[in-house]
């Protein structure tokens, strides 16, 4: 098995606030990320594809058709936006790393044809990331 | 929205990193002069010298409706400031950190060390920790949790 990896930029606003806490519990569990107007971040997304190179293109799959995959489902929904209030996959959850590597993990999968989605990386700063695996014993052994 | 569903078919994990600098001398007690030279090359100089590390922290478990989050940073930041950066950053690990008092501050050493200190974290499992001791090379260990290198 071999594992293929593409990475894409995109930069977006969120702000972490839940209707059902008090203000004083929003600004002492989300702090900063609380600001009522927002804040955006520039997000890297890495995703990873695991399979067998096709004998006859040497390919686990065509690159072109994952970046037209993460160019739809992922730029055009996500990239300049307002996570909270323009993505609907996010509506009701707090925009965090976490949510939003699993909307993307949820995008993604049924997208790709050749190949499994093996993992999904997103950072939101060099220091902070999220990663998405299949659960159970698929992809397992496979870093 | 993703239902509890959806997401019971996906793992997630939280990944954080820090950075420290430190100083070390890869040096043991059980070999010989020659023998440390020979096999610790310029790490083996009696002076010591330093890194600026970099640790990554690999957290899983549920991701807390009201929150989103497997872990409110805040709490694992102060956490790993606490365990970590306080007594590693700044120091020589071999003088200031107990452990490598007698254990070669290798930095196989220092990610079992750190693994042993940060797995304690009472909000989230630890899976594994990475840790770059130079843009070039850096260690990982994941306890004897044999999921957390199946990733």
């Amino acid at each position: 098995m071999v594992l293929l990896t593409r990475k894409i930029e995109f930069a977006a606003s969120h702000l972490y606030h839940n209707p059902h806490f008090s203000p004083e519990e929003n600004r002492r569990v989300f702090g900063k990320c609380n600001n009522p107007h927002g804040h955006g971040h520039n997000y890297t997304l890495e995703v990873t594809v695991a399979g067998e190179p096709d004998p006859v293109t040497g390919m686990v799959l065509d690159l072109k058709d994952l970046k037209e995959i993460l160019e739809r489902e992922v730029m055009q929904r996500m990239d300049h936006r307002f996570l909270n209030y323009e993505v609907p996959e996010l509506a009701g959850q707090i925009p965090t790393c976490e949510n939003i590597a699993c909307v993307i993990w949820q995008l993604l999968d049924p997208k790709i044809k050749q190949g499994k989605l093996h993992r999904v990386r997103l950072y939101e700063t060099p220091d902070l990331f999220a990663d998405c695996y299949r659960n159970g014993s698929e992809g397992a052994n496979a870093r | 929205m993703s239902s509890d569903a959806q997401k019971g078919a996906v793992k997630t994990e939280l990944g954080r990193r820090y950075h420290f600098a430190a100083s070390h001398r890869l040096h043991s007690p059980a070999l010989s002069a020659e023998e440390n030279c020979r096999i610790y090359g310029k790490c083996n100089n009696p002076f010591g010298h330093g890194h600026n590390y970099v640790l990554e922290v690999l957290m899983s478990g549920k991701i807390d409706p009201a929150t989103g989050m497997i872990a409110n940073l805040a709490d694992l930041d102060g956490f790993v400031e606490r365990e970590i950066l306080d007594p590693f950053d700044h120091k020589s690990l071999n003088k200031d950190v107990a452990a490598f008092n007698t254990a070669v501050p290798t930095t196989e050493n220092v990610c079992i060390e750190i693994f042993r200190r940060l797995k304690t974290f009472p909000n989230a499992k630890l899976e594994r920790v990475r840790v770059q001791e130079t843009s070039n090379n850096s260690f990982e260990y994941a306890g004897d949790n044999p999921e957390g290198f199946e990733r």
